[in-house]
């Protein structure tokens, strides 16, 4: 099972990592290529804290934390850790999420325009 | 400043070329959105700042360009006008680098001929953070820079002066010393504080993506020029231009340096056109700079250029007692991050760090720092804790030093401390036997009897060391 974590601003990617209070956690167990289940659920903080959403995405075991703005230390750190960050990426994620699973996301991508 | 850009605006809002060509000109980044914060456009120094490409953010929300704080607080733009009044406040934003830069945001309404509001207008300033400042615990701090040793306050004491002028710079000491960071901090001093602050690496480009890189390109200059590119020393433009691994810059681009230090002129590759820019010029470097000029691999004018004001960062082995406060510093911060409770390093830890040489300086007293909190177990760092390259580079061996009684670990951590000091009491045991062994020609009753054993021990542990 692959899970992935996304820090949320309503319906859309939350600009920044270390500003969200509500966080997607999403859990892909993949059949097939075109078929699998899809499992979600919404993490909310008492506060903001990037300390916080970092011992969470390694705590849930995450994968893949997809993000816009995030300060180095703690893109580095989760990268250490052996978390993939794809990051500098805004739009609503429900498309977002079906680029990834369609494995067309990559770092940088805005779905605005 | 802001009455005046929005008087300009209103007044030539419909032709967008001027608009655009008078923002470009100032040194702080402005942003024209629609009264919903749909950006409309961007300056140079917007996108400088903020990392945004400004050719893809039209119809983009500015909380998704801009990255800010405020956006998440009570910003009027995504909350609604309360007054039509401007606001002004301190903000930080996370830039596509990944830094958290410190702002001073301004937002205004754009209003029309009727009153009603047509737009907003955004300016973003870099704020000047930090001067020369000590803090309770009486250690000097320049920014991130910390340090109370007569070595570190006499440069901290020069950078206000540094800072005022517009002479070039030469940073040099062992790679993890902050040249970087007092590059970034004469900046934050200086008047140009305001402007962009852009470091380029010479030694992480290859040759012609590297002066593409520095002086821009036309359209058109070489294969896959699509368009034509500013440059870092254009993007610089009001701000310091800051050149780490000078000495890594190859000699074809070291007389083009020395020709836009004499005249602040770029010409950008495959273009005749030069462009005026005002940048200071801040260089880094590890190496020893007069000996590449003999070897030829520096030319020396550019060196006599380039060391108008020179600063040293001794090496972290130099700089006595301020061990102690880096080690406090980056221990308090990283127990912040991790979420950890670690009162302090064990006496015999803190020993091991002092004596160390660091020869990857700062750096590397933060990465072990960083190492140790992660690892830690208990309310103290021991030597379980540290990188074990420490323990073995160290003049000191672990047996030499001594724990004190308080500092023995609980009996249910015993466990996890006993491999780090029976490896080292193993390997005194099977020198122990090796050398009763040679002494006494190989005969294991006289080595027993040397060492105190009975025969069966020693047969025991030389089974047990693998000894035949």
């Amino acid at each position: 099972m692959e899970k992935i974590l996304i820090p949320l601003l309503d319906n859309d990617v939350a600009p920044r990592f270390d500003l969200a209070t509500d966080v997607l956690i999403v859990s892909i167990s993949r059949e097939t290529n075109a078929m699998g289940k899809i499992e979600e659920k919404v993490v909310v903080l008492d506060h903001a804290s990037p300390e916080t959403m970092c011992s969470l995405a390694i705590s849930e075991n995450i994968q893949t934390v997809i993000c816009a703005g995030i300060e180095s230390e703690y893109h580095d750190y989760l990268e250490w850790k052996g978390t993939k960050v794809l990051d500098d990426i805004c739009g609503p994620v429900d498309t977002i999420l079906e680029n990834y699973l369609s494995g067309k996301l990559t770092s940088g991508m805005s779905f605005y325009l | 400043m802001t009455d005046s850009i929005q008087t300009a605006l209103t007044a030539m809002l419909p032709n967008t070329d001027s608009v655009s060509s008078l923002l470009d000109e100032l040194p702080l980044g402005v942003a024209v959105m629609d009264p919903h914060g749909k950006l409309l456009m961007v300056n140079e120094a917007y996108e400088t700042l903020t990392g945004v490409d400004r050719s893809r953010i039209k119809g983009l929300g500015c909380l998704h360009a801009l990255r800010c704080d405020y956006c998440m607080k009570d910003c009027p733009v995504m909350i609604g006008w309360d007054n039509m009044q401007a606001r002004s406040v301190d903000a930080n934003i996370v830039n596509r680098e990944r830094r958290k830069i410190p702002v001073r945001l301004t937002v205004s309404p754009l209003m029309d001929e009727s009153g009603n509001a047509s737009g907003v207008i955004e300016t973003i300033a870099i704020r000047g953070t930090h001067t020369l400042d000590e803090t309770a615990t009486g250690i000097f701090g320049l920014g991130d820079l910390i340090g109370s040793s007569p070595q570190i306050k006499k440069i901290f004491s020069m950078v206000p002066s540094i800072a005022q002028t517009d002479s070039s710079v030469l940073v040099t000491g062992e790679t993890g010393t902050g040249k970087d960071m007092l590059a970034e901090e004469i900046h934050n001093a200086s008047d140009r504080s305001k402007g962009p602050f852009i470091k380029v690496n010479c030694g992480a480009l290859p040759d012609t993506l590297l002066e593409s890189e520095l002086f821009g390109h036309n359209k058109g200059a070489f294969t896959g020029a699509d368009h034509d590119k500013p440059g870092r020393f254009r993007l610089a433009h009001g701000g310091t231009l800051f050149l780490t691994e000078i000495g890594d810059l190859p000699l074809p681009l070291q007389v083009k340096l020395l020709s836009f230090l004499d005249d602040k002129v770029v010409y950008p590759l495959g273009g005749t056109k030069g462009f005026h820019t005002d940048v200071r010029v801040i260089v880094a470097t590890h190496r020893d700079l007069e000996e590449m000029v003999r070897l030829k691999q520096f030319r020396q004018d550019l060196l006599y250029r380039l060391n108008v004001i020179r600063l040293h960062l001794p090496p972290l082995r130099e700089r006595g007692d301020d061990i102690l406060s880096l080690q406090d510093h980056f221990l308090k911060m990283f127990q912040t991050r991790f979420g950890k409770k670690v009162e302090g390093l064990s006496q015999n830890a803190r020993t091991i760090l002092h004596d160390y040489q660091y020869p990857g300086n700062v750096r590397e007293l933060r990465n072990v720092i960083e190492y140790a909190v992660n690892f830690c177990d208990d309310k103290h760092i021991r030597l379980r804790h540290l990188p074990g390259y420490l323990l073995r580079d160290s003049q000191q061996t672990p047996p030499q030093l001594t724990e004190p009684p308080q500092e023995i670990p609980a009996p249910t951590t015993q466990p996890a401390a006993q491999p780090a000091k029976s490896e080292s009491w193993e390997d005194v045991q099977r020198k122990m036997i090796i050398d009763a062994l040679v002494q006494t020609g190989g005969k294991k009753q006289k080595a027993a009897q040397i060492l105190g054993w009975g025969r069966s021990t020693l047969w025991r542990k030389m089974k047990h060391f693998g000894i035949e």
